[in-house]
């Protein structure tokens, strides 16, 4: 039997009962439907992550104290006070490591900053000359820390530009003294707005030189990290190389298991997120076959109550030589073309949704929200609303095979 | 080309059995139009049935082409029934929503032939029962008469052997059923062997031969003298 005639009678059969066949593949629409929306919100969601990752800086690797997290247990192993500053110097001879453009240490407190009767909790950050420039951070008004300040430990600090704003307001900041932990510093500089950035919004921080928050805010010899910019992206395995190979020897570590830092590069963190949202979206996928499976239900309803009302017709087939292969294809086909169906305008509508939620994300939030639908989702979606057909049709298909031509013919 | 043997058929529905047939032997030879006759439960649909390899007998011997149906798979029986046998039933059973040529077409899709053959195999058919000027019709928008002649059509596209006409004429009126026996008269001219199942007299009097059942058990085995007069005669009375 020609499949093309099976496509045209399966299709013909959908026509002829409009309404019903609506409903039926209704709980289908909506499962493609919710399948495509949330696969193309969970890369458009990515995306804008890995993208603020990017906009961090270009080539960034972060040396850690303590050996890599594996799990809550090893929480504490931020707490490691094992970087010092025998290790900023080491690393920063092109000896042991080359191809480094940038490097500043760091360490961070939360504190309070307070400008007359303004205060505002935020990120006090502590690093050298570099530290701006690693980060992509540019300024609009004064200068950065310098090295001399670094030397001198100077109470100086430079402002990011969500702190200027609700400090100062519209007035000059530059050369007023703010208080952080009861010190007077002076501010040198205003950092111009970056914009939104996820991990670390380096427009709510407070730029100071690292000696000074070591000496005078902390009261420790250690760096919270170590960040270094390479000069490329293409040699970031060769210098994250090079810094573990100083680190150890300055470390005294032969065994790498046993390090007591850990490197990070901007790859691992995109990996990372990658590996999060495949979940993510694999969850919420998941959740929305829920929907699939009580629609796939409906068209095995609807595919039975058929195959009792075209049961004369079953019966004609076989007695002008349908064979029982010829009904099952048949009907099988019809629940196929039924989800198929489904699937199309669920993928058009999913595909709507996700371009209607990307506009109002874009406008409304204001994020660099962009629509993406990958071509494996829309294919993802039609196989699956063809495989529920199958799955769901495959019993009504059958029983129609099994009927015997003369209980058919005689149906009434 | 069809010979039955001391053929029964009993049915069981809830313990309780029906003898349907009790033992019923004769033979039809290539190109005989014959009609089974018999009041409503003498057992003619259930041995058309079996004639049709549609069911098979409980006891007793039917060979259609020297085999019986156990000789057959369930494949080999739909393609038998699609290539040598035509079937016409009292309720036309046609296809609805589909039109005349559609209808006409359908045992030409489970038959293996080109598909490129398919349309004139059909309209051949339908120029045979007179129907050319209605190909395009819904068959929904047919009268009885045309639909029936719609449903020879279809039993004629494979030009089978055999055209099993079960009560052809049962829903229509006296000027349509007419038509109806005199294509089938045609067609038995033409040398398909017709085998008609019918209680009226006069449609069986288009037949040559007249098997007549009663309580499942035949009663008599006649020929027709004077067919044409005494069916035209009923007819159009």
């Amino acid at each position: 039997m020609k499949f093309s005639y099976i496509l045209k009678t399966a299709f013909w059969g959908f026509f002829a009962h409009k309404s019903r066949s609506f409903l039926t593949i209704l709980g289908i629409v909506i499962g493609i439907t919710s399948i495509i929306l949330i696969m193309s919100l969970g890369k458009g969601a990515q995306d804008l992550i890995l993208n603020q990752i990017r906009g961090m800086g270009s080539a960034i690797i972060d040396i850690n104290p303590g050996k890599e997290p594996e799990g809550l247990s090893d929480f504490a192993e931020i707490f490691s006070d094992s970087l010092k500053i025998k290790d900023y110097n080491a690393l920063q001879n092109p000896s042991n490591v080359t191809g480094i453009k940038r490097i500043s240490p760091a360490v961070s407190l939360n504190s309070s900053v307070i400008y007359q009767n303004e205060s505002k909790r935020t990120l006090i950050l502590g690093g050298n000359q570099d530290l701006f420039a690693i980060f992509d951070v540019q300024l609009i008004d004064g200068r950065f820390i310098t090295e001399q300040d670094v030397k001198q430990k100077a109470l100086v600090a430079v402002l990011g530009s969500t702190v200027r704003e609700k400090l100062f307001d519209s007035s000059d900041a530059l050369g007023e003294k703010i208080k952080i932990k009861n010190k007077n510093f002076r501010v040198i500089g205003v950092a111009k707005k970056k914009g939104t950035s996820s991990m670390l919004d380096l427009d709510d921080i407070v730029a100071i030189p690292y000696t000074t928050a070591q000496q005078y805010l902390l009261g420790i010899d250690h760096f919270h990290s170590i960040s270094v910019q390479a000069e490329s992206e293409e040699i970031i395995p060769r210098v994250v190389r090079d810094i573990e190979l100083t680190l150890r020897e300055q470390h005294n570590i032969t065994d790498p298991e046993k390090d007591d830092f850990h490197v990070t590069t901007q790859a691992d963190a995109m990996e990372t997120v990658g590996i999060v949202m495949v979940i993510l979206t694999l969850f919420l996928s998941a959740i929305a076959a829920i929907s699939l499976i009580v629609g796939g239900i409906g068209i095995m309803n609807i595919m039975l109550v058929s195959v009792v009302e075209r049961t004369k017709e079953i019966g004609l087939r076989k007695a002008i030589g349908a064979t029982d292969k010829n009904i099952l294809l048949q009907f099988l086909t019809e629940s196929v073309i039924l989800t198929c169906i489904g699937g199309v305008i669920g993928i058009a509508l999913g595909v709507g949704f996700a371009f209607l939620s990307s506009l109002i994300l874009s406008k409304v939030v204001s994020l660099g929200w962009v629509f993406t639908v990958s071509p494996n989702s829309i294919l993802l979606g039609l196989s699956v609303a063809g495989f529920v057909g199958i799955v769901f049709g495959i019993y009504p298909a059958w029983s129609a095979s099994q009927k015997s031509p003369i209980e058919a013919l005689r149906y009434e | 080309m069809i010979e039955v043997k001391n053929l029964k058929k009993t049915y069981h529905t809830d313990g309780v059995e029906t003898p349907a047939l009790r033992g019923v032997s004769f033979a039809i030879k290539q190109g005989e139009f014959v009609a089974i006759m018999g009041p409503s439960g003498s057992g003619k649909s259930t041995l058309l049935h079996i004639l049709g390899f549609l069911d098979s007998p409980s006891s007793g011997a039917y060979k259609f082409n020297e085999k019986t149906i156990d000789d057959y798979s369930k494949n080999e029986l739909a393609k038998l029934r699609n290539k040598k046998m035509g079937f016409v039933f009292q309720a036309f059973n046609l296809l609805p929503r589909a039109n005349v040529l559609e209808n006409v077409k359908l045992p030409l899709i489970y038959s293996g032939l080109k598909e490129k053959l398919w349309e004139k195999r059909a309209k051949e058919a339908i120029e045979k029962v007179g129907l050319s000027h209605r190909m395009d019709f819904d068959v929904s928008k047919l009268s009885g008469g045309e639909r029936q002649r719609v449903a020879i059509a279809r039993s004629l596209v494979n030009n089978p052997q055999v055209i099993f006409a079960d009560e052809p004429t049962g829903n229509l009126d006296s000027k349509s059923g007419s038509q109806i026996m005199d294509i089938l008269e045609n067609l038995n001219n033409q040398g398909h062997t017709v085998i008609l199942i019918t209680h009226e007299t006069y449609t069986a009097d288009y037949a040559e031969r007249k098997i007549i059942l009663k309580d499942g058990l035949l009663e008599r085995d006649e020929k027709v003298n004077h067919r044409h007069f005494n069916a035209k005669k009923s007819f159009n009375k």
